[in-house]
């Protein structure tokens, strides 16, 4: 009855849609009904209706902007007229900092910026150029060429321009088809950007790792979040040998598949990385959750159940008493402001699941969530994955097979205790969003501004989780949005530390006087004050 | 910060590093949203619109709204027209708009999406219109998309129809909300009739009512577009923001332009009353004379916070061009001045300011931060001042540094006050001598820290 309640409403909302618009938006949300015994099913990874207004970005965002940006020993150029490299020099908050000899190129925006005459005759020669002047200037060990929409086009060679430079020049020179019209979102990006750094950078080094020696994939250290949890798997005694891509190095990446253990904290942005590992190197990977207590407590319980050590298990144990003991009274603070508020989120492509856990962490349901730019994977769980149809706009999108690397091909777990593990923890595999979600919540993929001004309207959330685009939509309505892209300049807000920082920020954002200042005093208390006239 | 930029001059053809401009949607995107009850459209991949929606809501912290075509690789191969129309029956059927304005993206120019066409054969509901403007990045900058898209409004809208108004037209250049409030503030104390467009007050800085409303009460009504042909003259503030939409208007409707700097400063203030005085025949009433001396009382009496200093002065280039003549008129020396934007007329412009004043400075149009940065190393300056991203050379170099401009990321109620007129002087002033003498407080002895300055 619940649920029919809601659908309506929903319905209401979605019937306004022209036709076609209604036939198509009506796939892409869900009322979750828990008492259904079979698997709920989604449309995502479509198309955006034109004229819709999204919140979708490009290919080239999913590519530089997501997972490149974040490697600070890289020189990236954008190649193409200026807009695209300007708009990610230091908008996504992937901090980063050196270590001693090394080169942090994070405050640096490179493009070469073409011009009318490039788009006629071709970039290809003003691309070399910029690159040979890169070179001259920054003697990077690494360049990364990302090509925007009308390099495509005009068919400039960037592979060519690459092969060429790291031939003259004896440094690493990588190439990324990523033109903004690839694909359907950003997703595109992701996995072009994912090929690439295992085609030519993962495996070329050599470095000696330790026993527990891991790589954090899909973390992509936004506001220090990659920081907190190296603080604590640190403090266990794990090797982080890198971090994908959050303050990462290409030298580091480099060396990644020497690492025991692939945990992935995004599975939208890096699972291709993760299971073309596997193949290769035959690491496993396992999805964590590092955002929320309860679920950085289970991660990390279930990274130590996978290397299986007594002592790594005892100091997991220490470890998270210690943290607890530490955060509890300030979080119980916060708690008390926060609980019993409700919750709507729409962030990328892992943050609109994550986050329910630590919203529930402070006692805040969460009654709508979506993705921006997730697969059915990300919603159901990737157990869908083979039944996903493949459409013209995924078949764009190169998927590379590879095969176990003879040299490196090693398995940590044995036959028996993988089998055993994999009902335990998820190994190599990621559940999804929905099954986690309250019954009666609400699921909507690619949610639109309609749709967002809709729901909220009906839904009335005391908070929305979303992204600049929406935040101000939200706050004019007197409803307040905390930024889940860039968390508002703020953070950490991952693991112990970082769940205290999103506890206070939340409790701000909703405590904050001014909320109550919205209606002036004179449209509730009278002004004029009536005087008897005397004769 | 910023630790690989070397102070020897490198000869650069190709690589742009640190960039002072970004590209024409966003300019267009921004004017757009100056017409009441409009929803700019971006034609191409969508990921255009989410950078530049983003980018102006990062800067006036305020819903920006506008919908895109969402190309994907089919319509970059097959053209961009069927998208174009879905788009355009959604947004008005979704949206409701009184108009749309399209602009175009890098993808939809280099595959020569023929617009024009494209709307002729689009369902278009009673009463709508659709407009738009070409604005390819690989031309100019977003002060050009700015400029095109304000043409574009003419274009498509303005009409003579021999029933002159007696209204002065002001087009206010790529200046903040604040800014265009105070313009429109002088206009009507210089009890001048007038028709402002674009304009995005109550619109990017619309107060907070409990309440969102998509189309704010803000903008230029369409209909005063269309009677700006019947006006007696256009003052476009700014050449490089508002000049080919004066023209435009010059060629299409006989009306004359008038072009002007930005009105920033006390020069370029007192050039534009003078300008409507002559126009209106109306006097600049005692009001404005007031806050004129107030502000030359200012300038007397605190000159020596900032006479003699050297400063470096980068970003969109009608700001650029008025804030250094303001410079030179408060005693300062502009030793250097950048834009990104492409544009000889501002180098020239900005050399006969260096020249009259004796300044032996450096200009450039088509520059990059990576640019100014390395002069500064060549030759240190008191202070620095443009948008957000001269923070890194701020704190590269130790340099007080002042925010105005576009775009200003990291600050915020710059958007709601304004740089022009002779209050905005002030303020200025203001910015410029607290961030000198912050500095100086900062750096003095304990012996020298002075009570009273």
């Amino acid at each position: 009855m619940k649920h029919e309640i809601i659908k309506k409403k929903i319905d209401k909302v979605l019937e306004k849609y022209p036709a076609a618009v209604f036939k198509n938006r009506k796939e892409h949300v869900l009322v979750n009904d828990c008492s259904i015994p079979e698997p709920q099913t989604i449309t995502a990874n479509t198309r955006t209706i034109p004229g819709i207004i999204t919140n979708r970005g490009c290919c080239y965002a999913g590519c530089k902007g997501v997972v490149l940006g974040p490697l600070r020993d890289a020189v990236i150029i954008t190649h193409g007229p200026i807009g695209c490299g300007y708009y990610t020099w230091g908008t996504r908050r992937n901090k980063g900092k050196k270590k001693s000899d090394e080169k942090n190129f994070l405050n640096y925006c490179f493009s070469t910026d073409l011009q009318e005459g490039d788009i006629v005759f071709g970039g290809e020669k003003k691309l070399r150029q910029a690159v040979t002047e890169a070179v001259q200037i920054f003697q990077p060990k690494t360049i990364f060429i990302c090509s925007t929409c009308p390099v495509g086009l005009i068919g400039d060679d960037i592979n060519a321009v690459a092969a060429w430079a790291q031939n003259e020049y004896g440094i690493k020179v990588i190439s990324f088809s990523c033109e903004g019209y690839k694909g359907v979102s950003q997703s595109g990006g992701h996995h072009i950007a994912n090929n690439g750094l295992i085609r030519h950078i993962i495996g070329t080094g050599d470095a000696a790792v330790g026993k527990y020696a891991i790589n954090i994939l899909g973390e992509y250290n936004i506001g220090g979040d990659g920081w907190e949890l190296e603080r604590i798997l640190k403090k266990i005694g794990y090797e982080i040998v890198s971090m994908m891509t959050g303050n990462g190095t290409v030298e580091e990446l480099s060396n990644a598949h020497k690492a025991a253990l692939n945990v992935v904290q995004c599975h939208r942005s890096i699972n291709y990385i993760g299971e073309m590992m596997k193949t290769k190197y035959g690491q496993d990977w396992i999805k964590v959750n590092f955002i929320g207590v309860k679920s950085t407590i289970k991660s990390l319980r279930d990274i130590a159940r996978y290397f299986d050590d007594p002592d790594l298990t005892a100091r997991t144990e220490a470890v998270i008493a210690e943290e607890l003991e530490d955060i509890t009274p300030q979080l119980e603070h916060f708690r008390k402001i926060c609980s019993g508020k409700t919750a709507a989120l729409f962030v990328g492509g892992s943050r609109a699941h994550h986050y329910q856990h630590l919203l529930r962490d402070l006692g805040v349901e969460t009654i709508l969530a979506g993705y921006e730019f997730a697969h059915r994977d990300d919603y159901e769980g990737r157990e869908v994955i083979p039944s996903i149809k493949e459409d013209g706009d995924s078949k764009n999108i190169e998927s590379i097979e590879v095969q176990p690397d003879p040299e490196n091909f090693r398995l940590v777990l044995s036959r028996e205790r993988y089998e055993k593990l994999k009902d335990e923890i998820p190994l190599n595999y990621y559940g999804g969003m929905i099954k986690e979600m309250p019954d009666g919540s609400i699921v909507v993929d690619d949610l639109n501004h309609y749709e967002t001004e809709e729901f909220l309207k009906i839904l009335k959330p005391d908070i929305f989780c979303s992204g600049i685009k929406d935040k101000y939509i939200a706050h004019k309505a007197g409803i307040f949005s905390k930024q889940l892209h860039s968390y508002d300049y703020s953070g950490p807000y991952a693991g112990f530390k970082g769940a205290v920082v999103f506890a206070r920020d939340i409790a701000m954002g909703l405590t904050t006087p001014s909320w109550k200042l919205a209606v002036p005093p004179w449209k509730t208390q009278p002004v004029l004050e009536g005087r008897v006239a005397t004769c | 910060m910023l630790d690989y930029t070397p102070k020897e001059y490198i000869q650069r053809s190709a690589l742009t590093i640190n960039p002072a401009k970004t590209c024409q949607p966003v300019g267009a995107m921004y004017a757009a949203l100056g017409i009441h009850k409009c929803l700019p459209h971006s034609h191409g991949s969508q990921g255009c619109c989410a950078y530049h929606r983003k980018f102006l809501t990062r800067n006036f912290r305020d819903p920006v709204m506008a919908s895109t075509s969402s190309f994907t690789e089919g319509a970059a191969v097959f053209g961009g027209g069927s998208n174009l129309k879905t788009a355009i029956k959604n947004v008005f059927s979704i949206y409701n708009p009184d108009i749309i304005a399209i602009h175009t993206t890098c993808l939809s120019e280099t595959i020569g999406d023929d617009i024009p066409t494209y709307i002729m054969s689009s369902q278009i509901p009673e009463g709508k219109l659709v407009i738009h403007a070409n604005t390819p990045s690989y031309q100019g900058s977003h002060v050009t998309g700015f400029s095109n898209m304000v043409r574009s409004m003419v274009k498509y809208l303005s009409v003579n129809s021999k029933t002159p108004n007696g209204k002065v037209n002001v087009i206010p250049g790529f200046v903040n909300p604040g800014d265009m409030r105070e313009i429109k503030r002088l206009m009507k104390a210089m009890g001048a009739a007038f028709t402002m467009f674009p304009d995005t007050s109550n619109v990017l800085d619309a107060p907070m009512t409990g309440k969102f409303d998509m189309y704010p009460k803000g903008g230029t009504k369409v209909q005063d577009i269309i009677d700006a042909g019947n006006s007696l003259a256009t003052l476009a503030l700014g050449s490089f923001a508002s000049s080919d939409g004066a023209f435009e208007l010059d060629k299409k409707c006989k009306v004359p332009a008038r072009v002007l700097k930005t009105p920033i400063g006390i020069n370029a203030t007192d050039e534009f009353l003078m300008a409507v005085s002559k126009l209106t025949g109306m006097a600049v009433p005692e009001d404005l004379e007031e806050e004129r001396g107030q502000l030359v009382d200012i300038m007397v009496d605190c000159h020596y916070h900032y006479h003699g200093k050297k400063v470096a002065i980068f970003g969109d280039p009608d700001l650029c061009i008025a804030l250094t003549d303001f410079a030179i008129s408060l005693g300062m020396t502009p030793k250097y001045v950048l834009t990104g934007t492409p544009g000889e007329s501002f180098e020239n412009e900005i050399r006969d300011m260096f020249n009259a004043a004796g300044i032996d400075g450096k200009v450039k149009a088509l520059g990059d931060l990576f640019t100014l940065h390395q002069w500064m190393k060549e030759e240190p300056v008191d202070l620095l001042m443009g948008g957000t991203h001269g923070k890194y050379i701020a704190r590269a170099e130790d340099v007080p540094f002042v925010r105005i401009g576009f775009p200003i990321l990291d600050r915020s109620v710059h958007s709601y006050l304004p740089i022009v007129g002779y209050k905005g002087a002030m303020r200025i002033i203001e910015m410029m001598s607290n961030a000198l003498l912050d500095r100086q407080d900062r750096d003095a002895a304990d012996e020298d820290l002075e009570l009273i300055m």
